[in-house]
């Protein structure tokens, strides 16, 4: 199987998809990285730049063509790669068999107890494209309740989008800030230590707005959860 | 009236109107408690029914049918309506509506009218229109009433006055009515808007309204309401003057059934809308003696004609979508510079307007996170999101190739066509934590890194990307 980084993980969180190596290694797969994989385009799609995005996808589906399974730790960009690239360049191979990362293990695998440990106070915020786009419904849920020393709390008005929404952010700001302090209070309600979702992108907004305001509140991808054991645990960067 | 009489005259892009909206916090507090409330009514009315997205499916299929066949099913209404002794008026646009049922009310030689609660008739500026040319307009229902004593404009697509709190609405009543309530006490309010209505139901000749469905077959016109004022407006005046989107229609009796269960729960949480009234042409001794019908286009063949974004004239008028977007929440309707707010108004104004070129319009769609709330809501599954992202290709395609955006967009594509490239990009920003703090979090970005960077700290770039660690180790 193949792993599609993103573009946001590769660049920004390379502990993500290190983790996600580890822990789908861990369970039993054997997993390459493409190098010639960039974007999947959902930035330019997203804002109306389609002809910029329709290479991308192209691009996407000869890259990742013959691999059993391509994963990603990203609702978002697998809801763009499933829902969106056909439209732009017909369906591929490499499209139908792209799975998020809880998707992957939970349909696929077949798997809920992963072996984690995680001893932390956690909320978990299902993102709009993980719980619209893509409907992975509660399989996130499901893997972290399996996790040991985990605490899981429920997190306020969850399912209210956390203001990201691409360039949406850059582009209606304040907007976006006012969604953004809805959610960080909700967060903060919670108690809980860490913040955790199944994409970088928001959790870089609602991060970005916590470590802002220096709640000490850390956003984890839940990769990095998952991929913590008693033996090699998480270990929060500075 | 503006260039189109789509949009309010002078509205400002969405960004720079939400910016007013956002700082005040009266209207957040009003906007919050309104729409949490009908959030979760609508959620368990919803609930109730077990067949609702085999009635949604049967709603998008019957409105499907109606705007494939338009041509068709317009002309039928016409045949059927003049069959029972209405009168049918076409018009291209608000400027020919608007006339229509000025020279209607002239010929009647009144300088009052009563109006039933009307989008379409705010959407052409009918009340500008009509006050221009000396005829006062009278709005009954009691939200709308609000809004025209306050000198205001809508911001809700069900409750116009959703803005507004009990306080406020005790000052406009003081200031418009001649008998001042006493208190904000709901009762008191609606009591003596009732009296002040009474008054003018009484006198009027001439009523105007507006339509939620037409039936092709038989000619009936339906207005769905809940105070009872619509049906005076209906049945006391001598003459009644329906203006109606060519949109609103279903082909038969049985479609209509549908809708009756999907509008009254997607848009107030009720199993049924107090009042369904329905007339058909004229009957003498009953109702009103004489009954025109004017059929507005005003941009809505030219969204029929897009083939993604003719979805959007599936919309009922629920306001369902308004309810759970989180912008509309935080910014109001007003926002949106239209009477059509929220994501059906980010999707429905831009193109009944027409012209990408028109800044304004060409920021709606851009009013909005994708997260798809709306989409799930929709009685009618008019996919949102996807018209959202059609229509903002037309905006990028009105615009130079030469703006800072766009050519930071084909910077971006080039980088990521090319993985040595996207691998260079990376190593370049890696150098930049140089000029950092060092500390993990960047606090400050020059423009246009500084939108986010006012609120939001970002994470430094990593020394080595994933992938440079991945040909280190695996490679």
């Amino acid at each position: 199987m193949a792993l599609f980084a993103t573009c946001l993980t590769d660049t920004l969180y390379p502990d993500t998809a290190k983790a996600v190596v580890r822990l789908l290694e861990r369970l039993g797969c054997e997993v390459d990285f493409p190098l010639g994989q960039t974007c999947c385009g959902q930035m330019h799609y997203n804002t109306g730049y389609h002809d910029e995005a329709a290479p991308l996808a192209r691009r996407y589906a000869e890259v990742f063509d013959g691999y059993d399974y391509v994963v990603a730790p990203s609702g978002s960009c697998v809801g763009m790669v499933r829902e969106f690239h056909p439209g732009l360049c017909g369906t591929s191979p490499a499209v139908e068999r792209t799975y998020e990362l809880s998707e992957f293990i939970v349909d696929i695998l077949g798997v809920t107890d992963v072996g984690a440990y995680f001893p932390h106070r956690v909320t978990y915020h299902p993102t709009c494209h993980s719980l619209r786009l893509l409907g992975v419904g509660d399989k996130p849920l499901r893997l972290l309740r399996e996790v040991k020393g985990l605490q899981l709390v429920e997190l306020p008005q969850a399912e209210q989008c956390c203001g990201f929404g691409g360039t949406f952010a850059l582009k209606n700001a304040e907007t976006s800030t006012a969604m953004l302090a809805d959610k960080m209070r909700c967060v903060q309600d919670t108690g809980a230590q860490v913040l955790t979702a199944g994409d970088n992108s928001c959790l870089m907004h609602i991060g970005g707005g916590l470590s802002r305001l220096r709640t000490g509140v850390r956003s984890v991808h839940l990769a990095e959860i998952l991929a913590s054991t008693e033996e090699q645990p998480w270990v929060a960067t500075p | 009236m503006g260039r189109n009489p789509v949009t309010w005259l002078g509205s400002p892009t969405f960004p720079r109107a939400a910016h007013t909206a956002l700082g005040d916090t009266q209207l957040r507090t009003n906007l919050r408690k309104a729409t949490t409330t009908i959030r979760a009514k609508r959620a368990e009315a919803v609930a109730e029914l077990p067949d609702w997205e085999r009635l949604r499916k049967a709603g998008q299929t019957i409105k499907d049918d109606v705007l494939a066949h338009l041509d068709t099913y317009l002309v039928r209404l016409e045949e059927a309506v003049t069959a029972r002794g209405g009168v049918v008026h076409w018009a291209r646009d608000a400027e020919e509506a608007n006339r229509i049922v000025l020279d209607l009310v002239r010929a009647k030689g009144v300088d009052e009218v009563v109006k039933v609660k009307s989008m379409v008739t705010a959407e052409i500026g009918l009340n500008p229109y009509l006050e221009a040319a000396g005829v006062r307009p009278v709005e009954t229902d009691l939200a709308e009433l609000i809004v025209q004593l306050g000198n205001d404009r809508p911001s809700h697509i069900l409750v116009p006055a959703i803005h507004r709190n009990r306080a406020e609405i005790r000052e406009i009543f003081a200031r418009g009515m001649s008998e001042v309530p006493s208190s904000d006490d709901p009762r008191e309010l609606a009591e003596a808007a009732r009296k002040h209505l009474r008054r003018k139901f009484l006198s009027a000749k001439v009523a105007i309204s507006g339509a939620n469905f037409a039936v092709a077959e038989t000619g009936s016109i339906v207005v769905v309401e809940s105070e009872g004022n619509g049906r005076m407006c209906l049945t006391l005046p001598e003459t009644l003057i329906t203006v109606m989107g060519i949109e609103k229609l279903v082909p038969t009796w049985r479609d209509l059934e549908v809708f009756l269960q999907l509008l009254p729960r997607s848009s107030t949480a009720e199993r049924m809308n107090p009042y369904t009234s329905v007339w058909s042409g004229v009957t003498p001794g009953d109702g009103p003696d004489e009954f025109h019908l004017v059929l507005l286009d005003n941009g809505r063949t030219a969204a029929l004609a897009d083939e993604v974004g003719r979805q959007a004239l599936r919309c009922i008028r629920c306001s369902a979508c308004l309810n759970v977007c989180p912008v509309y929440e935080r910014t109001g309707g007003q926002a949106y510079g239209s009477v059509y707010p929220g994501p059906i108004g980010a999707i429905l104004t831009p193109q009944l307007v027409g012209d990408m070129g028109d800044e304004q319009a060409a920021s709606l769609p851009y009013a909005s996170s994708l997260c798809g709330a709306c989409y799930e809501v929709c009685p009618v599954r008019i996919d949102i999101p996807e018209v959202l992202t059609h229509l903002r290709a037309q905006a990028v395609r009105a615009r130079s190739k030469r703006n800072p955006e766009a050519l930071a967009m084909a910077g971006a594509a080039w980088m990521f066509r090319d993985p040595q490239r996207y691998e260079t990009a990376q190593r370049i920003g890696a150098l930049a934590r140089f000029f950092t703090g060092g500390d993990g979090r960047i606090k400050r970005l020059p423009w246009p890194g500084s939108k986010w960077t006012d609120s939001r700290d970002v994470p430094e770039v990593p020394r080595e990307s994933f992938r440079a660690w991945w040909r280190r180790h695996r490679g």
